[in-house]
């Protein structure tokens, strides 16, 4: 959304008179809504979505909190820039469909975003509230309400669809860029099919975040959106193995936007890694959320008394919960530097507390050791303290020399990031790829060294957010639509 | 879904199926495997790839029935279907004129050591297979090998059939008589772990392909590790095949022991 369509919407005399309606001291003198959020004590016995989100009135309410300020740098904190006081006020004046509306206009899965977008990183760290020793509004809160009451509502917004072009493009992996890319070509008119290597369309929606967290039903509901839009979902099918890049030429496709992601997951190489009950999140959660391990799944997966989980992300909160879930007595998240500087979201944190996970901060594994038959038992740990900052910006954990601890354990899951699957870029030749094995694009259209190749999301970013990589695939698809129309 | 064209029982628990899977009969070659799943809420089960029909578009599976999943797989019959096949996976068997290869295949190996013996054969090295199973009824692939092979020694466990004795008793009488400039070798990890400790101390470079844990088969969950040469590789996108002189059998033994 450019700066100067958001001041021309906000000079709108609906907004004017909205704005006139309560002054600035009475909207920052309410406080701000609480999430109602599901007993820890019952959630950890289901899968059930921990945040129940927010009623209409608290939406109501909490929209009036928002100034409608004449220079929103929510706007700006926002990766892809939605227009977030339009949204707000409409909710406030009870437009709940032209807010979900002016969501779509520029994101293509709010009710996700709303879900799982670090909102505290992003537009609510630049809301005016904050400048007032405030609390800012929950824009990611209103943001969900928005999009879950027009799912509800059963009047599915109709996206304005521009004339069928007949011009085939190609999307590889179903996840959140590929998704979104897929979208924006289809209302653009043209004839769009998504290839997924597994035999569940999603990506990282599915396989990586739990239904407690982001229900599946949820991401089913854009899915089948962008069916009715028009595009193809082929599953069970890898671009490079099963069909190749030039078979996609020769089917027709005249353009291609890469999408696969960041699948490929990263180990400590330590001693006893390789031990049985010592596996990756990506294992352990793929097992679980997408095969159905534990949930009437014929996928076995293997479970623990005692889990320890290794790292500090998002991917290691999923993973303790999902282990609290699957029944182990002990939950022991090990990160190696404070808690501090923990790249999960503060929620995530808060809620993987809640639930009883035990916290082993400024530790790191050195060694796992197995008992006779290879199952790991213990683990040794390392203390740390912080260093000076590295590269990050974050201070580095340094070992603490012979504060080295054992804890008997008997599943350790190893989430320690993830780094860019090879598998598409590999096979497509003249194609440029970064050391680190990202596809290396032009910044601002996505393009990469191969003319009519896209690519956005995990495998050029390398690990990022359910919304910048869905930025990213708006970008492409704007910047595609640009070369295959001529413009 | 993917059509069960048809089917052949090899003996009890081994099962042949023909599928409908023409993209991967298309692009498929020696040494690769797919991923099958039966039923909506079915595993993902990596089977190899033991032939493929580029005309009627379809790819040979041989199956062993040792838990739930595959003898769900085995006992589907033609006309039904697999619920998801995807493919081809993994890296195809680097096929060159070695000169003399060695093909040792035990049990159910055999069929994905089938597309190799062939390839090698095309290559125009002179081919020797070593087939063994546990009794007569477990030689599978018999007539489809001599057809790509200079010569076959079958080697029974019980001497109901062929020689009596392990496969490696095959394996060091050819090395004995003749210059083998290669091996390839497919089996349980027990059999390949003997066969390259056996081809090591000849010295005859020797590939064996492996058959690990998986879940999606594409790189994404690394149940498939294994250490070779002190490192740690997924045999799903780096394999099946390796430098068997390399590979810590006694560690992939023990992983696919804990995962039952």
């Amino acid at each position: 959304m450019e700066t100067n369509d958001i001041n021309a919407q906000r000079n709108e005399q609906w907004r004017a008179d909205l704005r006139a309606t309560k002054s600035p001291k009475e909207r920052t003198a309410i406080p701000r809504v609480e999430m109602p959020q599901l007993d820890p004590q019952y959630r950890i016995t289901c899968n059930e979505e921990v945040n129940q989100g927010i009623t209409a009135e608290q939406a109501v309410l909490e929209a009036s909190r928002c100034l409608d300020c004449p220079n929103p740098q929510c706007v700006t904190g926002c990766p892809v820039n939605i227009n977030i006081p339009k949204f707000i006020k409409n909710i406030e004046r009870g437009e709940f469909g032209l807010a979900a509306a002016t969501l779509k206009e520029t994101s293509s899965l709010p009710a996700v975003c709303g879900r799982v977008c670090p909102q505290e990183k992003q537009c609510e760290s630049r809301c005016i509230h904050l400048k007032m020793k405030h609390q800012p509004v929950a824009i990611g809160y209103l943001e969900r309400f928005a999009a879950d009451w027009q799912r509800n509502s059963g009047q599915a917004e109709k996206p304005v669809m521009a004339p069928k072009n007949g011009i085939k493009v190609a999307v590889i992996g179903s996840g959140p860029s590929g998704l979104s890319f897929a979208g924006d070509m289809a209302k653009r008119g043209y004839d769009v099919t998504v290839f997924e290597a597994l035999h569940e369309i999603g990506g990282v929606l599915k396989y990586g975040i739990p239904e407690f967290r982001l229900p599946n039903s949820i991401v089913d509901f854009e899915i089948d959106g962008l069916r009715e839009m028009g595009v193809t979902f082929v599953k069970d099918c890898l671009v490079g193995k099963t069909i190749t890049y030039d078979d996609l030429h020769e089917m027709g496709f005249k353009g291609i936007f890469v999408g696969s992601g960041a699948g490929f997951p990263r180990f400590m190489d330590i001693p006893g890694e390789n031990l049985n009950g010592v596996m990756s999140s990506n294992e352990y959660l793929t097992r679980i959320n997408l095969m159905g391990a534990g949930h009437g799944g014929e996928t076995p997966v293997l479970n623990g008394k005692t889990i320890a989980v290794i790292g500090g992300g998002n991917t290691a909160m999923d993973s303790t919960r999902t282990a609290k879930r699957m029944g182990a007595e002990r939950v022991i998240l090990v990160y190696r530097r404070s808690e501090e500087e923990m790249p999960a979201r503060l929620e995530e944190v808060g809620h993987a507390k809640e639930e009883g996970i035990e916290f082993m901060t400024l530790h790191n594994p050195i060694e796992y050791i197995g008992d006779e038959t290879g199952r790991v038992r213990m683990m040794r740990v390392q203390r740390m303290e912080l260093g000076e900052p590295d590269a990050s910006g974050r201070r580095s954990p340094v070992p603490v020399e012979g504060a080295i601890e054992e804890i008997p354990v008997d599943l350790v899951i190893v989430a320690v990031g993830v780094s860019p699957n090879q598998l598409v870029p590999r096979s497509i030749e003249g194609l440029e790829v970064s050391r680190r094995n990202t596809i290396v694009v032009n910044e601002e259209t996505m393009q990469s060294s191969v003319s009519d190749l896209y690519a956005g999301g995990d495998i050029v970013r390398g690990g990022a957010t359910v919304i910048l990589a869905m930025g990213d695939g708006r970008r492409a698809a704007l910047n595609m639509h640009a070369q295959l129309s001529g413009n | 879904m993917n059509k069960i064209v048809s089917k052949e029982q090899f003996s009890a628990n081994v099962t042949k199926l023909v599928v409908e899977a023409p993209l991967i009969a298309k692009s498929r070659r020696a040494g690769h495997f797919v991923i099958v799943r039966c039923g909506e809420k079915g595993e993902r089960i990596p089977l190899t790839i033991a032939d493929s029909d580029t005309v009627n578009g379809t790819i040979t599976l041989v199956i062993q029935a040792v838990g739930e999943s595959t003898r769900k797989i085995c006992a589907l019959n033609p006309g039904d279907c697999l619920t998801d096949v995807v493919g081809p996976l993994g890296q195809a068997t680097h096929i060159e004129n070695y000169g003399t290869v060695l093909c040792c295949g035990g049990g159910v190996g055999v069929a994905p050591l089938l597309p190799i013996i062939r390839a090698m054969k095309a290559a125009g090295n002179r081919v020797v297979s070593v087939l063994a199973g546990r009794s007569k009824d477990l030689i599978i692939l018999e007539k489809e090998v001599r057809e790509s092979s200079d010569d076959v020694i079958i080697m029974t466990d019980d001497g109901s059939y062929g020689q009596k004795g392990l496969v490696t008793a095959g394996v060091e009488e050819v090395i004995k008589r003749e210059k083998v400039d290669y091996c390839v070798t497919i089996g349980p990890a027990i059999m390949m772990k003997f066969v390259a400790k056996l081809t090591k101390e000849y010295n005859v470079p020797t590939e064996a392909s492996l058959n690990a844990i998986m879940v999606d088969g594409t790189g994404m969950c690394g149940a498939c590790r294994v250490t070779v040469g002190g490192k740690t590789r997924f045999v799903c996108v780096e394999g099946p095949e390796f430098d068997a002189h390399q590979i810590d059998f006694d560690e992939l033994m023990m992983r696919l022991k804990g995962a039952q």
